[in-house]
């Protein structure tokens, strides 16, 4: 194929290609610079490793973790309670939505509420959480679950409301039920928003479950950083963080993978 | 005559906060059998809420619709409905959109999807029934819009302003084309739309509806002399065209 191209072409193509490298090897430098500054800046102790930590120290941190395996106990907990959060976060937010779909009246009776429910930070609901539930995994899962459902639910709802009038009057002329126009056009028209809305729940939930872990403080990432702040040791707390954002991002590659597959197969 | 649709004295309001608005005054028309009836009048005539009320969508304020002599009561079953826009379903085939109909009626089996096949087969689309409504052209998911109608097998079709969406060039050809299959499937069609002439280059009668609240303002039989195959495209060189065209478009008394 590529033979087949014009010169014109080729040099379109080539042109893309080196843009294209160039912002990723940007990218790569921009990360490089900053470890290596951060690493350079404390050994010259133009900042205190003590406080500011340093990138060599992360990685001995890493290793030493990983000895006793409590890097992947830690980071798999938090990765679990999280998964756990954002999935019934979205599958229960789903179906309050088709409940409040299908009456109108519960809608707008329950409007006000899952509006004040929406601005309120669910975190500061933590403490009650924590004492209602004790400090085990359920309540992390269900703060997790409280930053994720409110959202779900007005944004799936949203999106059911906006399924196009016309073609549910075009059902409703074959004879449709309202089951059979939920399932046939509504959902499935909604399934993009479904999807998206679990991206955005990857982040909530995460918020939920370090918060969460915060409180409990028994295993997880969120624990990791809190008992190294408490303990002075900075190492920790930075490396904790520095693999948050890896399974953080990880997590948000996989849904967008996941995402990619359901929007080829439609 | 053999009358199809009947409607006595409709009228139809339509109630919000702000207000009553009576978008059908008694209204009084009949359909007869195989016939092609188009319905013109200006914007918002309640055109499209004549077509709502014949398939039954939804009820008269006071009067009475009759089909096959029998009154409307809930949904009319024999009744096809075709929306402004082809409104296929992007995540299902060319065949299961086409059969969306007959799979809410519950009526999916061997024969009626082998009849739908039949459908998409000799009206150009056999080839493309696994294909998604993405990878069609605009007349071609408006022919497949048709069959999803037809599927269901309905004495009457109801075409609401069914080619308002595409360009002119294949809203040409698509009315010439589907003209050419409800004749074929003889089928009574009722078309509403604002193009005049698309109404006298289909249609046996027009009716002309008055603006809101819409009544009848006068009907057309459209008598064109041309050769013997007549069709919508070649209607529209038939001398009278011209002359049905303004008689039409001065009643229609359009103010911008």
């Amino acid at each position: 194929m590529y033979e087949e191209y014009s010169n014109e072409h080729r040099e379109y193509i080539r042109k893309e290609r080196i843009t294209k490298n160039a912002v990723t090897i940007s990218r790569i430098i921009i990360l490089s610079a900053i470890f290596a500054l951060w690493e350079i800046a404390a050994n010259m102790k133009w900042i205190d490793p003590f406080i500011m930590s340093q990138p060599s120290r992360i990685v001995n941190t890493v290793i030493n973790l990983s000895k006793d395996g409590s890097l992947f106990l830690h980071t798999g907990v938090t990765i679990y309670e999280t998964i756990i959060g954002f999935v019934s976060g979205t599958v229960l937010g789903t179906l309050a939505a088709i409940v409040l779909w299908w009456s109108n009246f519960t809608a707008r009776v329950l409007d006000p509420y899952l509006v004040v429910l929406n601005a309120l930070p669910k975190t500061a609901l933590g403490p009650i959480i924590l004492v209602w539930i004790g400090g085990t995994t359920g309540s992390i899962i269900v703060m997790a679950l409280l930053l994720s459902i409110i959202v779900t639910i007005l944004n799936v709802y949203q999106s059911f409301r906006s399924c196009d009038e016309d073609k549910i009057k075009l059902l409703k002329t074959f004879g449709a039920t309202k089951v059979q126009i939920l399932r046939k056009v509504v959902f499935p028209s909604s399934i993009p928003e479904i999807i998206s809305t679990l991206k955005i729940n990857v982040g909530l939930s995460l918020v939920g479950v370090i918060v969460g872990e915060f409180l409990v403080s028994k295993a997880g990432l969120g624990y990791l950083i809190i008992y190294g702040g408490q303990v002075f040791k900075m190492d920790l707390v930075m490396t904790s963080v520095i693999i948050l954002a890896v399974a953080a991002a990880f997590m948000y590659l996989s849904v967008s993978w996941i995402e990619k597959k359901f929007v080829k197969m439609r | 005559m053999d009358k199809v649709v009947e409607l006595k004295n409709v009228t139809m309001n339509y109630h919000t906060l702000d207000g009553e608005t009576q978008a059908i005054k008694n209204l009084s028309l009949d359909i007869r059998r195989g016939e092609f009836v188009s319905i013109v009048g200006p914007s918002g005539c309640g055109k499209s809420t004549l077509l709502s009320l014949i398939s039954g969508l939804i009820k008269s304020s006071t009067g009475e619709i009759l089909i096959n002599n029998e009154p409307v009561k809930g949904l009319a079953s024999n009744v096809g409905y075709m929306p402004q826009r082809d409104h296929l379903f992007e995540w299902l085939t060319i065949l299961r959109n086409t059969t969306i109909g007959l799979e809410i009626q519950k009526k999916l089996n061997k024969d009626t999807m082998r009849n739908a096949e039949r459908l998409l087969e000799e009206y150009g689309l056999g080839e493309f029934k696994y294909y998604y409504p993405n990878q069609l052209s605009g007349g071609m998911r408006q022919r497949a819009a048709l069959i999803r109608t037809l599927a269901v097998n309905p004495e009457i079709l109801l075409l609401d302003e069914p080619f308002s969406s595409l360009d002119y060039q294949t809203r040409l050809a698509i009315s010439e084309e589907i003209w050419l299959i409800i004749k074929k499937e003889k089928k009574t069609a009722i078309l509403v739309t604002h193009d005049i002439a698309e109404a006298v280059s289909m249609s046996d009668r027009i009716i002309v509806l008055t603006r809101r609240p819409g009544e009848v303002k006068s009907e057309h039989v459209i008598q064109l002399t041309t050769c013997e195959n007549k069709t919508p495209i070649i209607c529209r060189e038939a001398p009278e065209f011209r002359i049905y065209f303004n008689k039409i478009w001065k009643e229609l008394d359009v103010h911008v």
